[in-house]
């Protein structure tokens, strides 16, 4: 694992411990976006083939591919690319926060 | 996680080098490019990037989304840059090391074209990959060279929308007679990750000419962005195809073509066209499809 | 080793002496002859680098940023138009805190075409954070490059440095250079082994977004980094003038411990100043020169110590910031801030015109007989 794997946040006190230029070194992975999102994206074992295809587009990435594929709600910003792309219509949609 | 996990068929390398948290908006076509490009290649890659969305994407100081070291450019600035990361690592003697220069449409057709023209003249080790969303997104959807013909940007109103054909980049690019240049389509993951691995294996300059739709500037849900990039190739508007060595090969032949007012009608940014402009946007695309053709039986393998 | 060599060679030689790693440069007159000449020495593998034969000034210092970003020493050269057109990149190349070097042919700029000496285009370049040295001679030119890398390179600076030489009058002028063995080169400017730079096995990325709540400690950042090179660059070349006998210092005084009229400049208008000072000095008139080497980080304190006991100060400047005066006469005035020596300041040799030693003389005159709140061209046909 590299350095900018970590998910820790980088807080700085001052000019004196930062590095010289803006150069980056933690990850994004921080970031939390699944408040971006305002539709939650739901898969259902019983339609799904494992076809990994929602895995194969998502653009965060925040789908694992496991079987069936899981989801990771972490990061999610709900595009639905996963549930249009789903061959099988086995990705359905709910507003979040319902 | 599910319960019960069990071994799936995956058609792209399982490893995420790129990771989640990234700032692209929802359903970037240049986010999965990213993701692809990264899985192809590996760790051992460094980054050129101009200012573009990518520049943004990547996150704030001090953090980063992509797993491997990267170089922020000027906008114009990319491939001299990445010209510069290629030498070193050959003078250092770290030749193993991937130099990927990636920018936008704007970074590669307009302000950065003549910084490209001379690396790849030069013939520089590297991959440059322009992600194409067909106008400046990253400053809010104003028009660039690559915008298609008929499009709506905020530079290009609906009443004076873009007129002309956008410019042939690869022709452009094929023309500097590198070892290989390709076409690729965020749509058809598994031909964009081949490529640059094929790319990878090849000494001198590649270059790739990604299609990598904007949900944001082209008016269309986030959820459709591989369903229209899917439509570009369907409709012969954007051909799959490499030119390897001189020799062209298409490398996703249509049996079907869909009519193109099917992929522009998709999209907001065209929807203000009339039915007269439709008619001439097919005229144009059979013509460069044909003009393809052409080239391939020229200059294809069987030729 | 002593050779007959021009202000360009020995610019090109003292990169050569620093053994980078990769070149990138464009030609232009009148530094055509270090691109030439650097192509030579990397072509029969004097120089174990590679030179990327870029199509612009502006590509030229970005492959420099690129290439010295993975951890490489590199080396550029440009004059006049090309230095702005590089202005972008050299903006760049400070924030990034990237160590590059690069010779400056001090032309000046079009319209109409000059191809003559005038320091408007490194002028044209002063807040950009590099730092900025003006050479007299090609002694100074070679000693001030291999210097510059060990300067810029210093952990507390990383700051890139532009090495000024005027167009002609060094650029293409031979003079006898002492040029240093390799060994003793090697042993006084070790191999570049950067803290930041693209590893994979460490990746970061740079120049990320950044947000106000970051950008400003940066800046000061690089201040202070100025400020510390105020303290290193005397160190350095502390060093320098132990190991190969040859004294520099951010400025340079001539004969000035007893001076009343103190003619203040740099580049090669310094050399025929202090062939002034002497021809004055035998006439009776106490007269000195100092000369300028740090644009920046400038020596205010130092320059204010040597100016503040004489009766009037003259400062020369090759370039004018048209609408106010010339830079170097603003920044002298204002380390003279509190003292109350009268200041002029003179303008001379504006695209090339010659200045000479009547030129200098007259200077003096001048400073006897008009108030200070003018400017003064000097030989300006009216």
């Amino acid at each position: 694992m590299t350095k900018k794997d970590d998910q820790k946040p980088i807080v700085f006190e001052g000019a004196s411990d930062m590095p010289p230029m803006s150069a980056s070194q933690g990850s994004m992975s921080v970031n939390k976006t699944a408040s971006w999102r305002s539709i939650r994206p739901i898969i259902h074992e019983e339609k799904c083939k494992s076809c990994m295809i929602c895995w194969k587009f998502c653009p965060e990435p925040a789908i694992f591919p496991t079987s069936p594929p899981t989801i990771n709600y972490d990061y999610c910003k709900g595009c639905g690319i996963c549930i249009e792309e789903c061959p099988f219509d086995a990705i359905t949609s709910e507003k979040e926060g319902k | 996680m599910s319960a019960e996990t069990k071994k799936v068929r995956l058609t792209l390398p399982e490893n995420e080098v790129m990771s989640p948290g990234h700032l692209a908006c929802q359903g970037c076509g240049a986010s999965m490019a990213m993701r692809y490009a990264l899985k192809a290649l590996g760790r051992k890659t460094i980054l050129s990037v101009p200012a573009c969305c990518w520049a943004v994407i990547d996150g704030p100081f001090p953090y980063s989304a992509v797993g491997v070291p990267l170089q922020q450019s000027a906008f114009e600035a990319a491939a001299a840059t990445a010209s510069g990361i290629t030498n070193a690592l050959k003078s250092l003697g770290k030749d193993d090391i991937t130099t990927l220069a990636w920018a936008g449409d704007g970074g590669t057709f307009d302000i950065g074209l003549q910084a490209l023209s001379g690396a790849v003249e030069r013939n520089e080790n590297m991959i440059y990959v322009v992600y194409d969303n067909e106008a400046y997104m990253n400053t809010g959807i104003q028009r660039s060279s690559s915008t298609p013909h008929g499009a709506w940007t905020t530079t290009t109103p609906v009443k004076h929308y873009r007129k002309g054909q956008k410019k042939n980049i690869m022709e452009i690019i094929v023309a500097h007679h590198i070892p290989y240049c390709a076409t690729a389509n965020i749509a058809y993951p598994e031909d964009f990750i081949k490529k640059l691995q094929k790319a990878k294996s090849i000494k001198g300059a590649k270059f790739i000419h990604l299609f990598a739709p904007c949900p944001t500037g082209w008016k269309h849900g986030p959820d459709k962005t591989v369903k229209i990039a899917r439509l570009a190739t369907e409709t012969n508007t954007f051909p799959i195809y490499e030119v390897e060595n001189g020799v062209y090969k298409i490398n996703k032949k249509i049996k079907n073509v869909k009519p193109v007012a099917e992929y522009l009608r998709a999209q907001g940014r065209f929807r203000h066209l009339p039915e007269d402009e439709l008619e001439y946007i097919q005229s144009m695309v059979n013509k460069s499809y044909k003009r393809l053709e052409k080239l391939e039986a020229a200059f294809g393998e069987s030729a | 080793m002593k050779r007959v060599l021009t202000g360009n060679y020995a610019a090109a030689y003292g990169a050569t002496a620093a053994k980078v790693n990769v070149v990138a440069a464009y030609p232009i007159t009148p530094q055509t002859t270090i691109v030439e000449i650097l192509s030579e020495i990397v072509a029969n593998g004097e120089l174990n680098a590679e030179f990327i034969k870029v199509e612009s000034e502006h590509s030229a210092l970005a492959a420099c940023i690129g290439a010295q970003s993975a951890g490489a020493r590199t080396y550029t050269a440009t004059s006049s138009q090309g230095l702005a057109l590089m202005h972008e990149l050299i903006h760049w190349t400070a924030r990034a805190r990237l160590p590059i070097v690069m010779t400056n042919v001090n032309r000046a700029l079009g319209p109409g075409w000059s191809i003559w000496a005038d320091a408007t285009d490194s002028v044209s370049q002063r807040d950009t954070g590099w730092m900025q040295v003006y050479c007299e001679n090609n002694q100074e030119v070679y000693d001030t490059t291999l210097m510059a890398y060990k300067i810029s390179e210093h952990a507390d600076i990383l700051l890139p440095t532009l090495v000024n030489l005027d167009a002609f009058f060094l650029s293409h002028t031979s003079q006898v250079v002492d040029m240093i063995d390799q060994d003793r080169v090697d042993a006084f400017l070790p191999t570049y082994a950067p803290e930041y730079k693209l590893d994979i096995d460490n990746p970061r990325s740079f120049g990320s977004l950044t947000s106000p709540d970051h950008y400003y400690e940066f800046s000061y950042k690089m201040h202070k980094a100025h400020e510390a090179a105020k303290q290193i660059i005397p160190e350095v070349h502390a060093q320098f003038a132990k190991e190969f006998g040859r004294e520099y210092g951010m400025t340079e005084s001539y004969r000035c411990d007893d001076a009343e009229y103190l003619l203040v400049t740099y580049g090669t208008i310094a050399g025929t100043t202090m062939d002034a000072v002497d021809r004055m000095r035998d006439k009776g008139i106490k007269a000195g020169a100092l000369k300028i080497r740090y644009f920046r980080p400038f020596p205010s304190e130092e320059v204010r110590s040597i100016l503040k006991n004489a009766i009037k100060v003259g400062v020369i400047d090759r370039m004018i910031s048209f609408g106010h005066e010339g830079a170097f006469f603003t920044e002298t005035k204002a380390a003279m801030y509190g003292e109350t020596v009268p200041l002029y300041g003179f303008i001379a040799g504006l695209g090339g015109r010659d200045v000479s030693i009547k030129d200098i003389e007259s200077m003096v005159d001048k400073m006897q007989a008009e108030d200070p709140s003018n400017l003064i061209w000097i030989g300006v046909k009216e």
